[in-house]
């Protein structure tokens, strides 16, 4: 009869159901890797790439278009810095690589560090805007008062399709001086 | 004691039958007051809510205190209310469908069940701890529920964590029940929808409550220990946060529907005294529905910035879930068709549902739109949406399925003039409640907020007086719960003229032990 096979019935099926709760749980935290994967290869959600981009020399610079950048640049919170590009926007030819530099100052009366974090619109471009040299590559620690001019050198791919005329970069000024590794470093000194 | 004695012996005596019991049907009853108390302490949070915008301005509450009441009303309708009473139904009737004796799993039913009402203390009791309770809305989106929320989170997160084990242990339940107790001769395709729909309701249980277990423990770790999973500035992504909670969040409003079209689908052919019209197409639709469900998570967050062809997938994924779901509104309209219609309560709340949830369902292919929904996002559109197919949706079917099965559970028939009295004062209270938040969505007023521009107030005032006119009509539902319990006109076995089951054949009230030895399989028969 069926209930008399029950119980062992019972164990293969529990286990496997557990097995499958263990395996969504996992899961779950898998997605947040696969996120960033997804995001880095199809520049979704403006995700940018985060290391130095190797400027060839002699890079073909397509010099039929000109492409507007604009930028900006915002801190996060309450963070009491003062954050501002030196130009909101340049017109730029893909390939060339042009150099901007952000002012920061500390308005508080304490050692911060800052991060700053890139994004870019429309999703589409954020795979395209290249950075050599970007401050947001490294923590930014300013004593209290310090200003500090930080360079950003870029260039756009000339493989940026031709229907984008104009792109935003954006940057986002995070306050992590509690979590800073730097910070820590300098006082264990 | 012999052997025999102990083996038919009834209910334990005090309160040790309640707290040790290993009974489907205790748990059932159980689960059944537990969601009906906690579907009162949500109503009363919604009037709290509704009380306040009754008029522009501040009046009764802070806004502080105001998003704390919209997220513990979500939240504990949600979980609180409609998923356990869907548990304690499939408690209650499965085994008596399938002509099983109890659960597979008895004692774990026992602990999935007690440990809901702990869950739900630590909740509630966030409310009175500094800070109060969560303030961040029933979806808790990061950052603003772990960088900006209150110290309580924490007991927030472990009650979910609670909860979620108590969900997973039910469907496993429910899964080991049906695939392994049924009586012989009860095949898949002879199961009632009800058991159908619950074994595909278990199975997304168990794909997608882990997930928020997982997305919670991320949480805590971004708020205790340093980590960035949805903080920026370490690397983390908000956006994250609402892939995965949708992840799971779109599947858990099918997790609320789903047993509803199982109850829908067994009331119906019972008092149009015909057979369900097109049981395998039901059974395929409503997995159909289960799998759309999984790929279709990111209508919640258009507005986020997604690429065109994103959008586009997730507008026409969403889009195709309204075929089989219209598959099963045919159906059962094609069932009343030409049937020997009366209109007992129960089935006047079946009705109300195909009618009513169709008005959620349109609501929600309007909201599929990707361009329109960049303007219903996040306004009263969207909660108009989800409460017409939540409240004349999830709850009209539960309220349904208590007066269809109260007669086998009490033996005793229910008052069916105050059931009706109920049913109407329900029915106009629920659209008076919903049916102006359509406009007042339409017209731009957001979600979340205490105080509103002064053009809202109209239909704010009628919202609210249906409100309080839907919230006092449930005093009625549960008078009329106790007043059965107590005593009433006996109840038959068949209960229903037309009622066809496996749960129609013992007697009323439904012995503390049913199918010891399996029924007769002549009694299966095809749906």
């Amino acid at each position: 009869m069926k209930t008399d096979k029950a119980p062992s019935k019972n164990k293969t099926l529990v286990t496997k159901l557990l097995f499958s709760v263990v395996g969504m749980f996992a899961f779950g935290f898998a997605l947040v890797p696969l996120y960033d994967v997804i995001c880095d290869i199809t520049g979704l959600n403006g995700n940018t790439n985060n290391l130095a981009a190797q400027a060839e020399a002699g890079e073909i610079i397509d010099e039929t278009r000109e492409v507007t950048v604009q930028f900006i640049a915002r801190e996060n919170g309450d963070m009491d810095w003062g954050f501002v590009p030196s130009a909101t926007q340049v017109r730029v030819m893909p390939g060339d690589v042009n150099m901007i530099s952000y002012k920061v100052t500390n308005n508080t009366d304490q050692v911060m560090v800052g991060q700053a974090i890139p994004s870019v619109a429309p999703n589409a471009a954020a795979g395209h805007l290249n950075k050599v040299e970007c401050f947001c590559f490294e923590e930014q620690i300013l004593q209290p008062g310090e200003s500090a001019d930080m360079p950003l050198r870029f260039f756009v791919d000339p493989a940026l399709p031709a229907e984008i005329s104009k792109l935003t970069l954006s940057y986002t000024l995070y306050d992590i001086t509690e979590k800073s590794s730097k910070l820590k470093a300098i006082a264990a000194r | 004691m012999s052997a025999a004695h102990d083996h038919h012996h009834g209910p334990a005596k005090g309160i040790s039958r309640w707290l040790f019991t290993t009974n489907h049907k205790d748990i059932g009853s159980m689960y059944l007051w537990f969601s009906f108390a906690m579907f009162l302490l949500g109503g009363t949070f919604a009037l709290v809510i509704r009380a306040e915008l009754f008029q522009p301005g501040l009046q009764f509450v802070e806004p502080n205190f105001f998003n704390q009441m919209t997220t513990m009303h979500g939240l504990i309708m949600v979980f609180g209310a409609v998923m356990p009473a869907f548990v304690g139904l499939a408690n209650w009737m499965i085994p008596l469908m399938i002509g099983a004796p109890d659960m597979a799993l008895p004692r774990m039913n026992n602990w999935s069940f007690w440990i809901l009402p702990f869950a739900f203390a630590m909740m509630v009791s966030t409310l009175f701890m500094e800070g109060g309770g969560p303030n961040f809305g029933w979806t808790f989106y990061a950052p603003l529920s772990t960088t900006y929320g209150p110290p309580s989170t924490t007991f927030f997160i472990f009650a979910v964590h609670i909860l979620g084990a108590s969900s997973i242990m039910g469907a496993i339940n429910v899964i080991a029940t049906i695939l392994n107790m049924r009586a012989p001769g009860m095949t898949l395709m002879k199961m009632p929808l009800f058991v159908w729909t619950w074994l595909i309701t278990a199975y997304l249980l168990i794909a997608v409550m882990p997930v928020l277990a997982g997305v919670v423990t991320m949480m805590l770790f971004d708020i205790h220990f340093g980590t960035a999973f949805f903080d920026a500035a370490g690397g983390g992504d908000p956006v994250l946060f609402q892939h995965l909670f949708w992840f799971f969040g779109h599947p858990e409003v099918y997790i609320m529907i789903l047993p509803a079209f199982g109850i829908i689908s067994a009331i119906i052919p019972t008092f149009a005294r015909k057979r369900l019209f097109g049981y395998d197409s039901m059974v395929y639709a409503t997995a159909s529905i289960a799998f759309l469900s999984f790929i279709v998570w990111a209508h919640h967050m258009f507005t986020v910035g997604m690429p065109l062809a994103g959008q586009l997938f997730f507008m026409y994924a969403t889009m195709l879930i309204a075929v089989p779901t219209g598959v099963k509104v045919f159906n059962w309209v094609a069932t009343m068709f030409r049937g020997s219609m009366t209109f007992e309560t129960p089935m006047l709340f079946a009705i109300a549902f195909v009618v009513l949830f169709t008005i959620g369902g349109f609501t929600g292919v309007m909201l599929a739109i990707t361009p329109v929904d960049f303007q219903y996002h996040d306004t009263y559109f969207v909660v108009a949406h989800f409460h017409y197919v939540l409240v004349p949706g999830a709850v009209f079917s539960i309220m349904a399925a208590t007066y269809y099965w109260l007669p086998k559970w009490t033996g005793y028939m229910y008052d069916e003039t105050l059931g009706k009295l109920h049913f109407w004062l329900s029915f106009i209270g629920v659209n008076i409640l919903f049916f102006p938040q359509h406009f007042l969505g339409l017209a731009g007023m957001p979600r979340r907020i205490p105080d509103y521009a002064l053009q809202f107030a109209d239909f704010n005032w009628i919202s609210s007086v249906g409100g309080f006119l839907f919230g006092f009509s449930q005093l009625i539902l549960l008078f009329v719960i106790i007043k059965c319990v107590r005593g009433g006109k006996k109840a038959t076995a068949q209960v229903w003229e037309g009622a066809q089951g496996l749960e129609w054949t013992v007697p009323s009230p439904a012995p503390y032990h049913t199918f010891e030895t399996p029924p007769d399989p002549t009694l299966i028969k095809a749906q």
